[in-house]
C-alpha cells in the first residue's frame, strides 16, 4: 500500500530544503532580469554553474576562505554578465535569449570537458569543498527539529544560511524597486524608447540589472552545491527551463513570487514524483516502468510552463497590469 | 582498405560501437540459448547497469584480457571472452574507471588510441553509465602504432564530413528560419521535430522491419505531417489569441521538454540504429566515404535545391517570402497569409523530419534528445546566416557544420560546439543581423 504519512513528509521536507532555497534564488534573479527589466536570459544555469565552480574551485585549487570562495563566485558572475551583455543588450530581446542560452552551453561544455580535469574534475565533478563552511556552523553537534523537519547541525547550517541569503537577496530587490532606478527599469520593460526619451541610458541600466540577477544566479549556485557535490551535468538548459517554471508560477514581477513557488514547485513536484513511484511499485499504474515515472515530472513541468503562460501569464502573484510580456 | 584503416577514429569509433552494439545483441540471444561459455560476463544477473566492450586487434579479437572496473565504491574484474568481449554488471549510475592490464596482451602490443592529447594511461578509461543504464567502452589496440594520417587527410576528411552536417543541419535551419519569418516564433520545440523524423524511421525501419526506402518516405510523411498539426493544434490559435512573441517563445519551450521526455517516455534513453547505418564495408574514395555519407549529402543537396527553387520561382515560395518580409503588406496585398504559414509549418516539418534521419545515420543512430543536441547549432546558424532568411541559414548552417568539425583539428573534440556557439557571440558583436540579413529587422 501507499506510505502517504511518508509522501507528505518527504513534500513537507522540501519546504525548506537548500535546494528549495537555491531555486527560490536562482529564480528571484530571473524576476530582476526578466520580470522586472524584461531581458530574456535563457543562461541561469551558466551563472548559477560559475557560482557553483567559483566557490569550489577557489576552496579546493586555491585554498581561500569561505567569504573570498563566494566573492570569486559572484566576480566570476559578473564577469559572465558583461561578457554576455555588451553585445547583446542593445539587440532584440531574442538575441539574448540564443546569446545567453549559448553562454551557458559554453560554460557547461568547459566544465565536462576532459581538457581541464585537473581543475574541474570534468564530468565527475568536485567535492570536498564543504569543509570551511562547515567549521562556521555556531549551531553545536547534534539532531534537531520535529516532525518531518529533523536534521542534523550541518544540514540546519545550510539551510539557514541559504533561506538568510533569499531573505536579505528579497529586501535588497524589493528596496531596489521601489527606489528610482527600479521606476526607470520597469520603464525600460514597457517602453525603451520613452526612457531613452527622457535621456536615461537604457544600455547601462539594463547591463546593471544582469549583473544584480546574474550575482542573485551565482549565490544560488552557492547554495545548490551545499547539500551535494558539484556535478556538471546538473546545469543543463533544463535547470534554467525549470527555474522559468517556478517564475511563471510565481509571477514574474513580483518578489515574493519566485520564492513562494519555488516552494510550491518542489512540494508539488516531490509529492507527484513519490506518488507516481509509489503507484508504479504497487502496480496501479501497469503500463509506466519506474525510470518512465521519473520522465514524467519532466513533461509536467514542460505542460505547466505552457499553461501557465497561455492561462495566467501574470502568474499566481503577479499583477495583470504588470505583464512581463510586453512585446 | 588502408586508407580507411588510417583514418582517425573519432567518427568511426561510434560505428564500430554500434557494430558491437548489434553483435551484442545477436550474441546475448545465442548465449540465453547456449551456455555462457567464456566467462566474460560478471553480476550481470545481479545488477541493472551494465559496461560492456570489445577487445580487438586488427579485427581479431583478443581473449583472456584482464580488465577492472572501478568506481562508486565498486571494482569487478573481469577477462575478455573467446569472442573478445566483455561486459560486467555494475550497481548504479554514475561513473566508473575501466583499466586495461597491458601485461595481458601479447608481446608488443599496447592501447594506442587516446581520447585526449597527451593522455599516459590510454590503458585506462573513464566511462558514465548514464540514462540508459549501460555503457559501451572499446579499447582500440595496436601494434605500438599512432595515428599517422597526414595534416592535409585530415582537413580534407574534415572538411567533407563539416559538408555533411552542415548540409542536414542546413535542412533543419531553413524550417526554423522560415517559421521565424513568416511567424516570428523562436520554435525551441524544432529539435523536437528533428528527433521526430529519426524516431518513425526507426519505427517503421527497424520496428516495423519496413525497407528502408519505404520507411524514410513514411517518416517524412508523418513529420510534415506534425508540422501541420504544431501549426493547426497550437500557434494558430495562439497567434488568434494575439499572443506576443515572448511568451509563444516560452510556450515552444515547454512543449519542447515535454515532448522530449515524452520521447524518452516511449524510447527510453538507449540509442537505436537505423538500417545500413553500421555498414562501413562499402568505404569508397579518398578518405573513407561510404555509401550513406554520399546518399545522405546528395539528398540534401537535391532537396535543397528543391527548396531554393520553391521559395524562388512558384508563387506560393514568392508568397512566403513576402510573407517573411513583411506579413500585414503580403495580407494587405491578398495574400492568404494563414495558408502561407501552414505550409511553411509542414515544409518545416518535413525538413526537420528529413534532417533528424540523415543526422541519425552522421552521429549514427536515433535517440531521444538527438534533435535537442544540435539545437543550439541551428539557432546559431540561423543567426549566423539571417534571422528570417532562409538562404542565410543554409549558408550559416554550412559554416557552423565546417567549423565544429574542422575545430576538433585544435581543441579537444568533447569541444567542439564550443567554438561554434562563441563564433554564434562574435558574429553579433559585429554584425548582429548576420550574413544576409537586414538591419531593421535587429532593432
Amino acid at each position: 500500500m501507499i506510505d502517504w504519512l511518508l509522501l507528505f513528509s518527504n513534500a513537507a521536507q522540501e519546504i525548506i530544503s537548500p535546494t528549495t532555497a537555491a531555486y527560490a534564488l536562482a529564480a528571484l534573479g530571473l524576476a530582476v532580469h526578466f520580470g522586472f527589466t524584461g531581458l530574456l536570459n535563457f543562461g541561469q544555469a551558466g551563472f548559477m554553474m560559475l557560482g557553483a565552480y567559483g566557490f569550489a574551485i577557489s576552496t579546493l585549487t586555491f585554498g581561500w576562505p569561505v567569504w573570498a570562495a563566494v566573492l570569486f563566485g559572484v566576480g566570476a558572475s559578473i564577469v559572465f554578465a558583461l561578457i554576455l551583455g555588451i553585445p547583446t543588450l542593445r539587440l532584440r530581446a531574442d538575441y539574448l535569449a540564443i546569446v545567453t542560452i549559448a553562454a551557458a552551453e559554453i560554460v557547461r561544455l568547459l566544465f565536462t570537458t576532459n581538457s581541464f580535469e585537473p581543475v574541474t574534475g570534468s564530468a565527475n565533478g568536485l567535492q570536498g569543498y564543504k569543509g570551511g563552511f562547515a567549521a562556521l556552523n555556531p549551531i553545536p553537534e547534534g539532531t534537531y527539529g520535529f516532525g518531518p523537519w529533523v536534521y542534523n547541525e550541518y544540514d540546519w547550517w545550510v539551510r539557514i544560511f541559504g533561506w538568510s541569503l533569499v531573505a536579505i537577496a528579497a529586501l535588497i530587490t524589493w528596496r531596489l524597486f521601489k527606489s528610482p532606478w527600479g521606476r526607470v527599469i520597469k520603464g525600460i520593460r514597457e517602453d525603451e524608447d520613452a526612457v531613452r526619451a527622457l535621456g536615461k541610458n537604457v544600455y547601462f541600466y539594463k547591463m546593471q540589472s544582469l549583473i544584480i540577477g546574474g550575482v542573485f544566479g551565482s549565490l544560488a549556485g552557492v547554495i545548490f552545491i551545499l547539500p551535494r557535490s558539484v556535478v556538471p551535468s546538473n546545469y543543463q538548459t533544463t535547470l534554467t527551463f525549470f527555474i522559468y517554471a517556478i517564475l511563471l508560477l510565481g509571477g514574474a514581477a513580483t518578489v515574493l513570487g519566485p520564492i513562494i513557488g519555488s516552494v510550491i514547485f518542489w512540494v508539488l513536484l516531490s509529492f507527484f514524483s513519490g506518488f507516481i513511484a509509489r503507484a508504479v511499485e504497487v502496480g496501479w499504474l501497469p503500463f509506466l516502468s519506474n525510470v518512465q515515472a521519473g520522465q514524467l515530472r519532466f513533461i509536467l513541468v514542460g505542460l505547466a510552463i505552457m499553461l501557465i503562460v497561455i492561462y495566467r501569464p501574470q502568474g499566481i502573484f503577479g499583477n495583470k497590469k504588470e505583464l512581463a510580456f510586453v512585446k | 582498405m588502408a586508407h580507411a584503416a588510417s583514418r582517425p577514429l573519432t567518427r568511426r569509433a561510434p560505428r564500430r560501437l554500434a557494430a558491437v552494439l548489434l553483435a551484442g545483441l545477436v550474441a546475448a540471444l545465442t548465449f540465453s540459448v547456449a551456455a555462457p561459455a567464456a566467462a566474460n560476463e560478471v553480476g550481470l544477473d545481479e545488477f541493472d547497469f551494465k559496461i560492456s566492450g570489445l577487445v580487438e586487434l586488427a579485427d581479431e579479437p583478443l581473449a583472456g584480457v584482464g580488465l577492472s572496473i572501478d568506481g562508486n565504491g565498486f571494482s569487478v574484474e573481469v577477462e575478455s571472452g573467446a569472442d573478445g568481449r566483455w561486459a560486467v554488471g555494475v550497481p548504479e549510475r554514475g561513473d566508473y574507471t575501466v583499466t586495461l592490464d597491458e601485461e595481458t596482451l601479447p608481446e608488443g602490443i599496447a592501447v594506442v588510441e587516446t581520447t585526449q592529447e597527451g593522455d599516459e594511461t590510454p590503458n585506462s578509461r573513464d566511462v558514465t553509465v548514464g540514462q540508459s543504464g549501460s555503457t559501451v567502452l572499446n579499447f582500440f589496440i595496436g601494434q605500438g602504432e599512432r595515428n599517422t594520417t597526414s595534416l592535409l587527410d585530415q582537413v580534407l576528411e574534415r572538411l567533407f564530413n563539416g559538408l555533411n552536417f552542415g548540409l542536414l543541419l542546413a535542412l533543419a535551419a531553413i524550417g526554423l528560419s522560415l517559421v521565424f519569418g513568416t511567424t516570428g516564433l523562436s520554435n525551441f520545440a524544432h529539435a523536437e521535430l528533428v528527433t521526430f523524423g529519426g524516431l518513425m524511421a526507426l519505427l517503421f525501419g527497424t520496428v516495423f522491419g519496413l525497407p528502408i526506402w519505404l520507411a524514410i518516405p513514411i517518416a517524412l510523411i508523418l513529420s510534415a505531417g506534425l508540422g501541420y498539426v504544431n501549426d493547426a493544434a497550437l500557434w494558430k490559435p495562439l497567434r488568434r489569441r494575439g499572443m506576443g512573441l515572448i511568451p509563444m517563445m516560452i510556450v515552444s519551450i515547454g512543449l519542447s521538454l515535454a515532448v522530449r521526455y515524452l520521447y524518452q517516455m516511449f524510447v527510453g534513453g538507449d540509442t537505436r540504429q537505423l538500417p545500413g547505418a553500421t555498414d562501413t564495408t562499402l568505404s569508397i574514395g579518398l578518405f573513407g566515404l561510404t555509401w550513406t555519407d554520399v546518399a545522405s549529402m546528395g539528398i540534401s543537396v537535391v532537396v535543397l535545391l528543391g527548396v531554393g527553387y520553391f521559395l524562388l520561382r512558384t508563387r506560393i515560395g514568392k508568397a512566403t517570402r513576402a510573407v517573411s518580409d513583411n506579413p500585414s503588406l503580403a495580407a494587405a496585398s491578398g495574400i492568404d497569409v494563414d495558408r502561407v504559414i501552414r505550409i511553411v509549418w509542414v515544409m518545416a516539418g518535413g525538413l526537420a523530419g528529413l534532417s533528424g534521419i540523415l543526422w541519425a545515420y552522421f552521429r549514427p543512430g536515433v535517440s531521444w534528445d538527438m534533435g535537442f543536441q544540435i539545437l543550439l547549432l541551428t539557432f546559431a546558424a540561423v543567426t549566423l546566416g539571417g534571422l528570417g532568411t532562409a538562404f542565410g541559414a543554409l549558408i550559416g548552417a554550412l559554416i557552423v557544420g565546417m567549423l565544429v568539425e574542422l575545430s576538433t583539428l585544435i581543441i579537444p573534440s568533447d569541444m567542439k560546439y564550443v567554438g561554434a556557439l562563441v563564433i554564434l557571440i562574435l558574429v553579433l558583436l559585429v554584425r548582429p543581423q548576420g550574413i544576409l540579413g537586414r538591419k531593421e529587422r535587429i532593432g
